[in-house]
């Protein structure tokens, strides 16, 4: 796999974005793009970064184990973030989360047995004023669902589902 | 009083490029390029009072004028990070009013003469950072960037980079390693950004909170802007208020005003009407507060909530009411510092994590009260050792915790 074969207008624009002589600074975008497909990152694709940016693939595997939206093995198409941090827990998240997890049958940190949706806890997201709250990470990005409630998710995920199903 | 920052809610649609041109937009920026030298921006802006608002409120015009004209090119950075427990004002700047934080970098970059700027967004705020692509192109568009703009000499170009989920890329020198493709880990510090930054050249770094203010300054003066606030805090602020209050989020007020009217004036008091226990006036990283009428009734600027014990930091204000523990609250604030420790310097990767273990047993109700005496022994020896902020902060919560609240320890602990 190389990412500019596949993806040669986006490689391109998110090497524009900084000096020649310091094309290192692309390794997090292009980390971001090689994840768009499977939603991991593998070692090929890390040895394809490491070549780009004449980095050694053990640098590019650095990054990818520092960084917390970066993701070495396989999860669900769509892992659900539920940021269970104190402004969040002090307005319900710890709860949102079990009866979440109860709701679909799973412990935090599993997927679903469909694969579709892997259940998350995660640091502070920004959003404390909007809690319950989780972000979703998925090949179209991060998304974020303000003010949840289990009612609103079960929908979401049913959405999300009936959305594979047609892709398929 | 008309908001300074939070001005899509006064002006509807200003986040199009068109209405923010109406409403006096781009009108500073133009006459600071075509009129002015770029000292003089730099000199409104130190003698408007204006402090960084990203938690350390260092004068930012003074910051300004420490870059050095040595060494270059320089370079610009807006730390869009936003990542301290309780904080969420930036966000909603970037999503509601993006253009008047861009041209607040574009007048900072034209200030200390740099070419090109990049924003750091933390990771998860990957819609924001293509909406903001959005309006930097349209921005270019119009010839508010590019090459020689209003025929000029003068050229600027925007970019957006974006984190990957790393707390302590908020540390600014965390951040420039993080954008030269590098694990976001603090830099030993001298020298600092104006002098050795982004590729070792010359760097301002200000907050998106801090930039927004400036097309304001700029078009009304140094002057109006000290009318606002406090002789030692001036201007206005975006408190993020979260936590047991009954209307949480942003509220846009002059420095000086106090927790009460921040509290009961504007979030209509705390849910079921119980009695505030503790604040936190700067996120998790705070201290606690032992919240009585007095407490109340002090204002919110940098010098008074110093008089109470702690800082007012990036003013996310976390209110705790009677129903809280504070060893379950602190609990909470380590597993986050633990999480959230780089591991470059050991004070911080170690004591968090034997925090962590003490912090979690205590709270189980499984420790003794010599697991509390040790984890603020642990807390005290970690203090002025660590590297950066996040260690030094990580301990905050703790110890004063701890002290003022001796009686929720005591409570759990076995006999």
């Amino acid at each position: 796999m190389s990412l500019e074969k596949t993806y040669p207008k986006e490689v391109k624009q998110i090497l524009a974005k900084y000096p020649p002589e310091h094309k290192r600074s692309a390794v997090m975008p292009l980390l971001y793009l090689a994840q768009r497909e499977e939603g991991y990152i593998n070692k090929a694709a890390m040895q394809d970064i490491a070549q780009m940016l004449d980095i050694t693939e053990t640098e590019v595997a650095s990054i990818v184990g520092f960084y917390s939206l970066y993701h070495d093995e396989k999860a669900g198409k769509y892992r659900m973030q539920v940021c269970t941090d104190l402004p969040c827990a002090l307005r319900g998240a710890d709860e949102f989360l079990n009866n979440l997890c109860g709701n679909l049958g799973i412990k935090v940190g599993e997927t679903t047995a469909d694969g579709l949706v892997t259940v998350e806890a995660v640091m502070c997201l920004a959003s404390c004023d909007k809690a319950p709250m989780f972000q979703t990470q998925g090949p179209d990005g991060i998304k974020y669902h303000d003010l949840m409630t289990i009612d609103r998710t079960m929908e979401l995920i049913d959405a999300l589902k009936q959305a594979n199903k047609e892709e398929k | 009083m008309a908001y300074v920052l939070l001005r899509h809610r006064d002006v509807p649609d200003i986040n199009k490029i068109d209405v923010y041109k109406k409403n006096g937009g781009f009108a500073a920026f133009k006459k600071a390029v075509t009129k002015m030298q770029p000292v003089e921006v730099t000199n409104v802006v130190k003698d408007s009072g204006l402090r960084g608002r990203g938690g350390a409120g260092f004068p930012t015009g003074m910051k300004w004028s420490f870059i050095d004209n040595k060494n270059w090119p320089h370079y610009v950075v807006a730390n869009a990070d936003e990542s301290e427990p309780g904080t969420f004002k930036d966000r909603e700047i970037m999503e509601s009013n993006p253009f008047q934080f861009l041209e607040g970098l574009a007048l900072a970059s034209y200030a200390v003469g740099a070419n090109a700027a990049y924003i750091y967004l933390r990771g998860e705020f990957w819609q924001v950072a293509a909406f903001l692509d959005e309006k930097i192109a349209e921005m270019e568009a119009a010839g508010y960037l590019g090459d020689n703009l209003f025929g000029t000499e003068y050229s600027l170009k925007i970019y957006t980079h974006l984190g990957a989920g790393a707390y302590i890329c908020g540390e600014e020198t965390a951040l420039l390693e993080s954008i030269e493709g590098k694990r976001g880990q603090p830099r030993v510090r001298p020298p600092f950004p104006p002098s050795y930054g982004l590729y070792g050249k010359p760097t301002i770094i200000n907050n998106v909170e801090t930039f927004t203010n400036v097309p304001m300054i700029l078009a009304n003066g140094a002057d109006w802007y000290k009318t606002m606030g406090t002789l030692d805090s001036a201007g206005v602020k975006i408190f993020s208020l979260s936590g047991r209050v009954r209307k949480p989020g942003n509220y846009e007020l002059p420095f000086g005003a106090t927790f009460r009217e921040l509290i009961y004036e504007h979030a209509g008091g705390i849910q079921e009407g119980r009695p505030v226990k503790a604040i936190m006036p700067a996120g998790a990283s705070s201290s606690l507060i032992v919240v009585d009428d007095k407490v109340l009734d002090t204002q919110m600027d940098y010098a008074s909530v110093r008089t109470l014990g702690a800082d007012l930091g990036s003013a996310s204000v976390i209110v705790l009411d009677d129903t809280v523990d504070i060893d379950w609250v602190i609990n909470k604030t380590i597993k986050f510092f633990k999480h959230e420790s780089c591991g470059k310097c050991t004070p911080c990767r170690e004591g968090n994590y034997w925090m962590r273990n003490l912090t979690n047993r205590i709270h189980s109700g499984k420790g003794s009260s010599q697991d509390v005496d040790l984890l603020l022994n642990v807390a005290k020896q970690m203090q002025g050792k660590c590297l950066c902020a996040l260690g030094e902060f990580s301990t905050m919560a703790v110890v004063t915790g701890i002290e003022r609240f001796p009686q929720d320890f005591k409570k759990v602990v076995k006999a």
